[in-house]
């Protein structure tokens, strides 16, 4: 009987994969129906490619960008801190918290967005006057709602209040999600429970909560172009103004649509940067930029431990 | 080997009591009125069969788990509880967190903090909570890694490492602290077969170097070679607590000689 280990004198066959013609013909075929709506895109005149070209940097259009952005910006911070305190509030050991936030989220995802926006601006219908103080003593601040509720702030309120609620969900299933041995292993060190928080379960949270809100920017953003209903002059409330006088709509909706295109790219790539910064110590095995200054420098990183050990032992 | 002239008391256990609520609405009882001292500088094995208490015991002592009832001293100090009118009331996890501090822990599931690097992980503990110089921590972790043989590893993040080679960072992340009683939980259960030796001798050498520690354990061998004492729990009590000759060759209750044969039986090992 021969043993296994005897050397195979016959070369190994080689493997050989076979072209896919299939995939061939189907990558031509989309690449020729690329090409034709490419060509009906751009060699269609009405698109009015002058016209985009003319609005594309104006002042109005910029403005317009300016506002999407400042309210992008705005909503979403507002939205993560709040997210964050009712996150917490679900969490936390108290049963009347964590029932003021479910019932939070529960009306603010419930409520579609639209709804919520034409809720806000019209507040002032529903409580004229707003009034801070405690329940039966003379209100402390008295506020008129129809000097208040501008379309920004109501715009504003709307976006945050429901940004807020799913982010409270991404931030809580983020803190859920970190293993109880990491806690335990830190309070075992002798660490508090706010350090505890902050240093072993936070970062660790981030790297779940951080990828899903980039999509929330994302769509935030996109969602922004609502305000439109409260002639809030945003990136497309823009772009109507400038249709609505000189009526060249498709040109207008174009010079909005690559602006969110371009936005939206931008905002992507970013996403994927900070992913990465997120994902140290997770991802596929990599060098670390650090280097210890009082390790010996004789020392070659790739060797093996248990060479190590056998020259301590 | 154990300072045998200064037999100072390090842990005492008394008659403690620890159960759990079960999904019927009854409580498992899993430490049954145990008591147990241990000495500066012994090296303690507590084996037994799973579900018999070990680890609750372990974690009772530096308080990830409480106490229904009895008491649990280091250095003749409660950890997590203060004596009111003659009982223990428990202190919250913030007041807790310095107490903690004599105590090094080690997990069946290493418990590395996986965002950062294993010196990072080391230095960690003895910069936040004791204020150490970042630079003097990091010479001490160095040191600490040069001992369990992995001074290479010191800018890898744990994912990178084997089972064996985390379970050392983790060795060396408790002796950061300085502890004064290491408690080993199952170090070597979660490891392949083949790195467990590893994991093993770096314990031995703690040992050898005068370390007061109790390891929860199924490697009868190493309780066997290293532990100046062995301890057997079954059914939430003590069953047998010796030396490990008196312990493993003449055992006094049916239960550990039942307990022994299985173990022998199954991994060879004792």
């Amino acid at each position: 009987m021969p043993s296994n280990l005897a050397p195979d004198i016959a070369p190994a066959p080689a493997v050989v994969i076979p072209r896919n013609i299939k995939q061939i013909v189907l990558s031509a075929f989309v690449i020729l129906v690329a090409l034709a709506i490419l060509v009906s895109i751009f060699g269609n005149e009405r698109f009015g490619w002058r016209v985009i070209g003319a609005y594309l940097f104006s002042t109005i259009i910029l403005s317009g960008i300016a506002n999407t952005l400042l309210l992008t910006l705005i909503c979403m911070i507002a939205g993560t801190l709040l997210g964050a305190v009712i996150a917490l509030m679900k969490l936390s050991a108290s049963p009347p918290l964590q029932w003021i936030a479910t019932v939070y989220t529960w009306i603010f995802r419930g409520v579609p967005l639209l709804v919520l926006l034409l809720f806000f601006f019209n507040l002032a219908a529903l409580f004229p006057q707003l009034e801070l103080g405690m329940p039966g003593s003379p209100p402390l601040i008295t506020l008129n709602a129809n000097e208040i509720i501008s379309p920004f702030t109501a715009a504003f309120l709307a976006l945050s209040l429901h940004e807020s609620a799913y982010m409270a969900e991404i931030i809580r299933s983020g803190i859920v999600a970190v293993a109880k041995g990491q806690s335990e292993a830190a309070h075992a060190l002798g660490m508090k429970p706010l350090k505890v928080t902050q240093r072993i379960i936070f970062p660790q949270a981030m790297r779940l909560i951080v990828p899903p809100t980039a999509n929330q920017v994302i769509t935030m953003l996109k969602s922004t172009s609502l305000v439109s209903v409260l002639a809030l002059s945003d990136l497309l409330y823009s772009a109507q103004i400038v249709y609505s006088q000189n009526y060249q709509v498709i040109p207008l909706l174009a010079v909005a649509t690559i602006w969110y295109l371009v936005l939206v790219s931008i905002l992507t790539w970013i996403q994927s940067r900070v992913e990465r910064v997120f994902n140290r110590g997770y991802g596929e095995k990599r060098r670390s930029h650090k280097k210890v200054s009082q390790r010996p420098s004789n020392e070659s990183k790739n060797q093996p431990a248990i060479n190590e050990e056998e020259a301590n032992a | 080997m154990p300072e045998v002239n200064n037999p100072e008391t390090v842990i005492e256990l008394k008659r403690i009591t620890k159960s759990f609520p079960t999904k019927n609405f009854e409580r498992l009882v899993v430490l049954d009125d145990m008591s147990l001292n241990i000495k500066r500088g012994e090296v303690v094995c507590v084996i037994g069969p799973s579900g018999s208490g070990k680890s609750t015991m372990l974690r009772c002592i530096n308080r990830l788990e409480t106490l229904d009832s009895g008491e649990i001293r280091v250095l003749g100090e409660y950890v997590g509880y203060k004596e009111v009118n003659g009982s223990m009331e428990l202190l919250s996890e913030k007041a807790t967190a310095q107490q903690r501090q004599r105590l090094g822990m080690v997990f069946q599931q290493f418990n590395l903090f996986p965002h950062l690097t294993v010196l990072q992980n080391i230095i960690e503990a003895p910069t936040v909570v004791n204020g150490v110089h970042r630079k003097e921590a990091t010479k001490v972790a160095l040191e600490l890694l040069a001992k369990v043989g992995l001074t290479s590893k010191a800018d890898a993040y744990p994912g990178e490492l084997s089972g064996g080679q985390q379970q050392r960072v983790a060795i060396a992340r408790a002796l950061a602290m300085n502890p004064e009683v290491m408690l080993f939980d199952e170090p070597t259960s979660a490891l392949d077969p083949e790195l467990v030796g590893e994991v093993l001798r770096v314990m031995t050498d703690l040992a050898k170097a005068g370390m007061t520690m109790i390891v929860v354990t199924h490697e009868m061998q190493f309780a066997r070679e290293v532990a100046d004492r062995v301890v057997i729990m079954d059914k939430a009590k003590i069953i047998e607590d010796g030396t490990p000759e008196e312990v493993f060759e003449n055992p006094r209750s049916p239960r550990t000689r039942e307990f022994l044969a299985r173990v022998s039986g199954t991994n060879g090992k004792a």
